[in-house]
């Protein structure tokens, strides 16, 4: 296999209104490993995935995958490009006029000729290998948040991409849908030998199947490496991350004036 | 003073970008060549928003005929005028009333159900997913449905008027006795084809491609919350309407304005 | 499947429905049967003074309309209006050459026409030919005027 890595990002920058989100972010993502993105709530991660997926454009800086600027191409040639990749959302993001079949159906109905009878081997096929085989027939209504997220994962699995993201994957799910998506995500990149990028914020987990991970805070990249280098790693914001806890160089307060006076201060103003 | 000038000059930006924003968007979904698969989206659209705004565009201009008729016929009797009611009803139902009302009900109806619908599919992530499938939401999503809305209203405005005619039939002829024959030679010696049905059409015809054109942009330009979607569906509402109304005007101006 | 063939079958309904409703307009609304449809041939008129009779107004014969006003201009040569009137055809060479055209109005303040009355000459009017014979529009500032100067002088 290729040793360049697929996707590599170069001085990333990004705003939304006057808020600086991104203030040049420098990141390589190796061809057939998971590597993870982690960092707090509201630093960011979906919005970088964003990026990477071409769905917004930076103010700077660039996006390369497989050697082509995803943010220089054309609209139709994006198109193109971003039929190698697939995105599992955090909500799962089912069509909802569409049953399970449908969904999965759905990428290889537009981007193939398959006969039909092809495309139901397909998608009970994938629908199997996550475990909903027996659920084609129900609306995305009628799932719980863990089986939408499965229906989605055959989904993006369906036109076999070679880079799949996940966002946040893990988010308010039960501890058994939890270990079934853990599996099914290490599981799918070994079978598959799929590049994949997951952006999450619950630790134990994403550290249980990452290959390399990156810490973003502040807009920056604050820390990278193998989940057991940054376990160890020394610097106080990594290792609060890292263990989890409430206070530290990671505030727990939003910046503010001095609460004494913050105090004071409203009574003379009335 | 000096911030008052700057934020001045910031809605006018604003203002200029979003138009901006609404003509590249209408742009690229309707430049393309139809499909198979665009036509069978386009039919299930035109079941949405045609189809099933039927009920409410045809109750309304029922009664509308009926009010007209029953309200001229007072003005009408008193100059020994009443022969021209069917004239009266006719003129202003496709002059004026059909294309204004049924676009007005029709911004209420399918315009904010489209708003909705497509903000709802953007707060669950379904528009960006799609982009990431490599389908372009504005060719799958959103050109079905500006397509079944330009078709839809005039079609919705010929249903108003003519249910709107015979609701005038039914009051003026049936009930207060104004002679069938005048009813309708009189309508037929002062409508014309082109002048007033076909300027009627158009008129819808605009106004089909502005409500729309609202509706569906407003959706699609949402911020994806609860909060930004209620405010999307109300600000679909008020702009078409104003829309509606101000072009009505103008078109009216440049229709009928020299002919009298 | 099924319910997509109701909601087709629906759409084409839809359509019909409103197909049919612009064929109704036309022909019943609009009368288009008699103008549109059936071929016409057009007379000239000059009237010294048209009040407030405009294109598309009714030409009538008995009380029947059998035409419409096309154009009105005005004649630079003798300094009156010059009507341009569109009759059916079926009426073409049946009107005597001193038929007369006046300017009516209906009721007392409803939009003017204009009302044919025929002669008894032998020869008839041919297409692109001008009635002579005309009354123009009163006008009722003139008329109150007429009434003031008569009394006037009595």
């Amino acid at each position: 296999m290729d040793d360049s890595p697929l996707v590599v990002v170069e001085g990333l920058r990004f705003s939304r209104g006057d808020r600086e989100i991104f203030r040049g972010v420098d990141m390589t993502i190796p061809r057939g490993k998971i590597t993870a993105i982690m960092g707090p709530s509201g630093s960011g991660k979906t919005t970088l995935l964003k990026l990477i997926g071409g769905q917004l454009t930076p103010d700077a800086g660039r996006v390369m995958i497989d050697g082509e600027d995803i943010h220089a191409q054309s609209r139709k040639k994006l198109f193109t490009l971003r039929r190698r990749m697939g995105m599992l959302f955090q909500s799962g993001a089912l069509f909802s006029d569409l049953s399970v079949f449908e969904n999965v159906a759905f990428p290889l109905r537009v981007h193939t000729d398959l006969p039909e009878a092809m495309i139901r081997d397909v998608v009970l096929m994938k629908l199997e290998a996550v475990g909903l085989r027996g659920a084609r027939e129900l609306m995305p209504a009628e799932l719980s948040g863990g089986m939408a997220r499965r229906v989605a994962l055959a989904r993006a699995l369906a036109l076999d991409p070679e880079l799949i993201f996940y966002d946040e994957p893990f988010v308010g799910q039960d501890p058994i849908s939890m270990g079934v998506l853990v599996q099914l995500i290490r599981r799918v990149n070994d079978a598959l030998g799929l590049t994949a990028v997951v952006v999450s914020h619950d630790i134990k987990e994403t550290l249980s199947i990452a290959d390399y991970v990156y810490v973003i805070a502040d807009g920056k990249v604050m820390a990278h490496g193998t989940p057991e280098s940054l376990n160890v790693d020394q610097d106080p914001r990594v290792s609060q991350f890292m263990h989890g806890e409430p206070d530290g160089p990671v505030p727990f307060h939003y910046p503010a004036d001095d609460f004494h006076k913050d105090m004071l201060n409203a009574g003379v103003k009335r | 003073m000096i911030t008052r000038i700057t934020r001045l000059g910031r809605r006018g930006c604003d203002l200029v970008e979003a138009l901006g924003r609404a003509g590249m968007f209408l742009g690229q979904s309707l430049v393309g060549r139809p499909s198979g698969e665009g036509v069978k989206l386009w039919l299930r659209q035109m079941h949405f928003i045609g189809v099933l705004s039927l009920a409410i565009i045809l109750v309304s201009g029922l009664f509308i005929g009926m009010v007209l008729a029953l309200q001229g016929y007072t003005i009408l009797v008193d100059f020994g005028a009443e022969d021209a009611l069917g004239q009266m009803v006719s003129l202003s139902l496709l002059r004026e009333l059909a294309p204004v009302v049924a676009a007005l009900l029709f911004a209420g109806r399918a315009g904010s159900a489209l708003t909705a619908e497509i903000g709802l599919m953007k707060a669950t992530e379904q528009l960006s997913s799609m982009e990431m499938i490599g389908v372009d939401p504005l060719k799958r999503v959103v050109a079905p449905r500006l397509w079944a809305g330009f078709v839809s209203l005039p079609l919705l405005t010929v249903g108003f008027s003519v249910i709107g005619i015979w609701g005038g039939h039914l009051v003026g002829v049936e009930w207060l006795g104004v002679y069938e024959g005048s009813y309708w030679g009189n309508m037929q010696a002062s409508v014309d084809f082109v002048d007033d049905i076909g300027n009627g059409m158009l008129k819808s015809l605009v106004f089909a491609l502005v409500v729309t054109w609202i509706a569906v942009f407003q959706g699609y330009d949402l911020v994806p919350t609860s909060e930004g979607i209620s405010r999307a569906t109300t600000r679909t509402v008020v702009y078409s309407s104003l829309a509606v109304l101000g072009l009505d005007f103008v078109l009216t101006a440049l229709m009928f304005g020299e002919m009298g | 499947m099924k319910r997509s063939k109701m909601m087709e079958f629906g759409v084409g309904l839809f359509m019909l429905a409103g197909i049919l409703g612009v064929i109704f307009l036309g022909l019943s609304v609009s009368g288009m049967a008699f103008n549109g449809g059936k071929e016409t041939y057009t007379l000239q008129a000059n009237f010294a003074n048209i009040g407030g009779l405009k294109p598309r107004a009714r030409v009538t014969m008995a009380g029947v309309t059998v035409g419409r006003v096309e154009d009105v201009e005005l004649d630079t040569e003798w300094f009156d209006a010059r009507v341009t009137l569109a009759l059916d055809s079926r009426l073409e060479g049946q009107l005597s050459r001193d038929t007369t055209a006046a300017i009516l109005t209906s009721g007392l303040l409803g939009e003017q026409y204009i009302g044919l009355s025929v002669g008894g000459d032998p020869e008839t009017l041919a297409d692109g030919d001008t009635i002579s014979d005309t009354q123009s529009a009163l006008v009722l500032e003139e008329l109150i005027q007429q009434f003031v100067a008569n009394m006037a002088q009595d």
